[in-house]
Order: C-alpha cells, then sequence, then structure tokens
C-alpha cells in the first residue's frame, strides 16, 4: 500500500529531474556560445582593424615591392616581405629534420632511463623559453662569438633554436599517439624498427606532424622578439640579379643582413621618424597577417596532398 | 619417441617469460607444433596464452624488460638466442593481432609491403602475390575494384581479413592469431574461420588463442588450456572438451570461473 502513494510522488520527482538536467543543459549551452562568441568576437575585432587600417597599402604593388624610406614618406616593404620567407624557409629547412630526428629517436629508440627524461624535461623548458631569450642568446654567440654579424644566418639559426623544442615536441606526441598495435604489426611482418618507423609510423602520424609543422611556421614567421638582435634591424636594397653571394643587395646571402615584416612593424614604431609611419606600419601588420594566413591555407592543402600520396587516402 | 617422428615445425621445451627478472608470467612450458595442424590455446584472462603466443615469434623481445627463458625451437633449432635475425624468422612465423592493424596505406600497398621491403620487385610476381593472398584470406571480391584505396576505409571486419592477407602474403610456414575474432561480427568471424581452415589444409602450421571454445572446437584439432601462467593440459580438442582431465580445465569449460 505504501507503493500506491510513492508512484505519483516518485514520477513528479523524476519530472523535476527531468526539467532540471534539461535547463542545466541549456545554461551550459549558452554560457559556451556565449564564450565561443566572445573569442570570435576579439578575433574578428583585431583582424578586422588590423585589415582596414592596412587595406590602402595591402593592394600597393609599388609599397609591396619597394624599399623602405628613412626619413621620407613612401617607403615600402619588398626587402622585409622577402626577407620574412626567406628566413621561414631557411628556418624549416633546418628545424624540420633536425627535429625530425630528435623525435623519432625520442619517441622510437631512446631507452626509457634518466637521461631521457632529462633530454624530454629540457625539450619542454625550452619550449617555453621567451622568445627575447633565444634572441640575445643568438645575438651572443652566433653574432659576436661565431662573428655573423646581424645576418640571415644567425637569425634562421636563433628562430631554429626557438622552433625545434616545439617541432620535437609535437612530432614526438604524434608518433607516440599511433597506436601500440601498428608497431607489433610492422615488426610482425619481418621489418626492422626502423623500416616499421619511416613506411608505418610516419605516414600514419603525418597529418599531426603536418599540423604541428605549419602551426611551428606560422609562430616563427610572424617572431620579432628573436630576430632583432641576430638577423638585424636593417634591410638593405635587394637585386634579384645579383648572384654575387658576397654582395649585400644579393638576396640569397646568408651574411647580410635582414630585417623582417614583423621586426619591420616593431621598429618603425619604437624609433621610425618617416611622416608616413602609421600608414607603413599598418600595411606591414596587415600584410604580415594575409602571408601568414595565406601561407597556413597554402601549406595546409600541402600538407594534405602529401598525406594523400603517403596514404592512399 | 619413435625415430621416424616427424620433426615439428616449432617446438618449445621450458619456455618461461619474465618480468623485472621477479615476476614469472609464464611457467616452463612445452609444447610442439605440427605441420598443416593448428592449435587453440585456450583459458582465463591474463593465464598466459597470448604471452605464450608471442614467445613463438619472439615477439616478447620487443617488450622492455620481457625475458624469455628455455628452448623455442623452429624446424628443429632453438631460436630463442641472441644471434638469431628475428626479422628473418618472423618472415616464417607470421602474426594476425586481436585489433586489426591495417597500415596508413592503400589496399595493395598493405599486402605487399613487406614482400617489396623483403626483396621481391618483379611486378608479375607482386601482382600474382596480391591477388593470391587476398583470394586466401577470402577478401579479394570485395576489394578487387578498389586496390589503390586507402585501407582504412574497409570495415574492422575487411580489415581483419586484409592483415590476414598481409601475414599470408609472406608465404609464412608458422601462423600465429591473437583472438583475431574477438572485434569482429559473426559473418566476418565466420569467414576467417573458413580462411584457418583452409591455411592449416595448405600445410600451414596455424596457432589461434581464443575466448571462444566454440571457436576453438570449430577450427582447431588440438588445445592447450592455460591458467595462472601455466600450460595445464593439451590434448585432442575434441577428446579435451569432452572428458578434461585437470579439475581446472574442467571448471572452466563449465563456466565455474573465466
Amino acid at each position: 500500500m505504501a507503493d500506491v502513494t510513492s508512484v505519483p510522488s516518485q514520477a513528479v520527482r523524476a519530472a523535476r529531474h527531468a526539467r532540471r538536467i534539461a535547463a542545466q543543459d541549456r545554461f551550459a549551452t549558452g554560457v559556451l556560445t556565449a564564450i565561443v562568441g566572445l573569442v570570435l568576437a576579439v578575433l574578428v575585432a583585431i583582424v578586422g582593424y588590423i585589415l582596414v587600417n592596412g587595406a590602402g597599402k595591402l593592394f600597393d604593388v609599388s609599397f609591396l615591392t619597394s624599399k623602405p624610406e628613412q626619413f621620407r614618406a613612401g617607403g615600402g616593404i619588398g626587402p622585409e616581405l622577402f626577407n620574412s620567407f626567406y628566413l621561414l624557409v631557411l628556418t624549416l629547412v633546418i628545424s624540420v629534420p633536425v627535429s625530425l630526428g630528435a623525435a623519432v629517436f625520442l619517441a622510437e629508440y631512446a631507452p626509457d632511463n634518466a637521461a631521457t627524461t632529462v633530454a624530454k624535461t629540457a625539450i619542454e623548458t625550452l619550449s617555453s623559453l621567451p622568445s627575447i631569450v633565444v634572441g640575445l642568446f643568438g645575438f651572443l654567440f652566433f653574432v659576436l662569438q661565431c662573428g655573423w654579424g646581424f645576418s640571415i644566418l644567425s637569425g634562421s639559426l636563433a628562430l631554429t633554436m626557438f622552433n625545434i623544442p616545439i617541432l620535437v615536441r609535437t612530432i614526438q606526441q604524434a608518433l607516440e599517439a599511433v597506436p601500440r598495435t601498428q608497431r607489433d604489426a610492422g615488426l610482425a611482418l619481418g621489418l626492422t624498427k626502423w623500416e616499421t618507423t619511416i613506411h608505418v609510423l610516419l605516414p600514419a602520424a603525418m597529418p599531426a606532424i603536418v599540423t604541428g609543422v605549419v602551426l611551428s611556421a606560422g609562430r616563427v614567421f610572424g617572431e620579432a622578439a628573436a630576430l632583432i638582435y641576430t638577423a638585424g634591424q636593417s634591410a638593405p636594397a635587394l637585386d634579384f640579379l645579383n648572384f654575387d653571394l658576397t654582395s649585400a643587395s644579393c638576396p640569397w646571402n646568408v651574411f647580410r643582413p635582414a630585417e623582417t615584416l614583423a621586426v619591420h612593424i616593431w621598429k618603425i614604431n619604437s624609433e621610425g621618424v618617416v611622416p608616413d609611419l602609421e600608414a607603413v606600419s599598418n600595411g606591414t601588420a596587415a600584410v604580415l597577417m594575409v602571408c601568414i594566413l595565406a601561407f597556413n591555407l597554402l601549406a595546409r592543402w600541402a600538407g594534405k596532398a602529401i598525406a594523400r600520396r603517403l596514404t592512399a587516402e | 619417441m619413435s625415430d621416424d617422428r616427424v620433426t615439428p615445425v616449432l617446438e618449445t621445451r621450458g619456455c618461461t617469460v619474465s618480468y623485472d627478472l621477479t615476476h614469472e608470467a609464464l611457467h616452463p612450458v612445452d609444447l610442439s607444433f605440427e605441420q598443416g595442424g593448428t592449435t587453440a590455446l585456450i583459458g582465463p584472462s591474463g593465464c598466459g596464452k597470448s604471452t605464450f603466443l608471442r614467445c613463438l615469434n619472439l615477439m616478447n623481445r620487443e617488450i622492455p624488460r620481457c625475458r624469455v627463458g628455455g628452448d623455442i625451437l623452429y624446424h628443429g633449432e632453438n631460436v630463442n638466442s641472441t644471434d638469431v635475425d628475428t626479422f628473418e624468422l618472423r618472415k616464417s612465423i607470421g602474426m594476425v593481432f586481436q585489433q586489426p592493424t591495417p597500415f596508413r596505406k592503400s589496399i595493395r600497398e598493405n599486402v605487399l609491403f613487406a614482400p617489396k621491403r623483403h626483396g621481391v620487385t618483379d611486378k608479375a610476381v607482386l601482382d600474382e602475390l596480391l591477388e593470391t593472398s587476398l583470394r586466401r584470406a577470402a577478401i579479394w571480391d570485395e576489394v578487387k575494384d578498389k586496390l589503390s584505396r586507402s585501407a582504412l576505409a574497409l570495415s574492422g571486419g575487411q580489415q581483419q581479413r586484409l592483415c590476414i592477407a598481409r601475414t599470408l602474403a609472406m608465404r609464412p610456414d608458422v601462423v600465429l592469431l591473437d583472438e583475431p575474432c574477438s572485434a569482429l561480427d559473426p559473418i566476418s568471424t565466420f569467414s576467417v574461420e573458413e580462411t584457418i581452415r583452409d591455411m592449416a589444409a595448405d600445410g600451414i602450421c596455424v596457432v589461434i588463442v581464443t575466448h571462444n571454445m566454440e571457436q576453438a572446437a570449430r577450427v582447431s584439432d588440438r588445445t592447450a588450456f592455460f591458467y595462472m601462467g601455466q600450460m595445464v593440459e593439451c590434448g585432442p580438442t575434441e577428446r579435451l572438451f569432452a572428458s578434461p582431465a585437470d579439475s581446472r580445465l574442467e571448471d572452466y569449460l563449465t563456466g565455474r570461473f573465466g
């Protein structure tokens, strides 16, 4: 008989509970949507501000190709634009193979001992090192000690130091995320550890590796602090017909100083005296942003193409 | 033991496995596996049957701090020694795992990748190998029109049959299967079992770890029961299931544990 009275109250309790969790669900969805909306709004505001302010210069061919002016209005960012890409390519050419090797070793070959733990901890610490510290180290070591001066070489090596820890970590994590069974399957077919790593694990980890490289490339492209004291703050005018690798105007000369877009923004804002300082600064910022965007899109497309070739997907 | 007895393809004598030099995961096991025979290894989870299976192609060597003791004789030669080339050995002793493990490659590359690495280069030979292997694993008809598509797009059952084809492409004389059907639907299970029977009929020595008694009964002619790191009883499958000698096996078969 006690059941008869408790049945309706149980149903009421269940209904109340259902209403409460439904309300909770609506509330949580609302909060999360608001957070995403806020983040998007900030992003759109920044991107919009940069684009609107820099729009005038963004499609101005002479701004994109001519050399900067020291005192007069109307200077361009041609050399900076080239330098940014050249430094990025050089940095990736050095840091991707090195990071790949280090990550493969750490993920697949390193014995599980104290030395490996120390190495992994050191890499993690390095990946959070402030870039200005990397820049000053580069200044002391590459610029002064090695005597390479403010140069593309010093700059790209500083960027490499800044980039390697991040790349090693992402590639290592990508490799470690490949299921253990893939390794076993490779070894069980009589493949060596090396063959298994190169032909089974790397293709399986490739999409994550490509994403990691692209993200790190974006960071490198926009990096200023590590370059101010290594690649320098001056951009000699470049002559693309000059192939004398010792000449300062030869674009490919790695011993010439090379101010990049990000460094240019920093420099004209801190010590620039040109009358159209604000327009140049805004224009450079817009170009830098569009470049990063274009580069990311391109790299993503290329990454997909590579992955498709490797994985038949 | 008579002299005219055929040398077993694979034989273990006092095979043990221990971790960290102290914990003995597998107590000495003496078993032999004949050409064309199918042996099922059964027992509750953690009984050591998979650990034992992984001794047979020296896969336990890949696990740090794992030590395999005793003799493992392949065609009468002890392979449990450091100077044996495990890579050569694993060409002849194939293994199929519990979860399908297709590589992130095309179906064709999944099957032909290992033979290519082992030096087969003639395109005609490779094409022939591809078709025979896929046919033997009963998956040819399903994939023949999409050989250059990714293996990851196949269903779980198809992936497992592809993995069997990949193993068969090495032309092994022993195939080890570690619960190959536990992730599969009944229809895929049926076709994998068919393939297992065909392999044995082709003279391959098959060793299969399984949780499923009916499966052991369907595919094997001999069964070995493992319990708590020990090989308790081994004999013809029918006899073992009909009249187990050991009370632990009887308890297991009647579902009192495991």
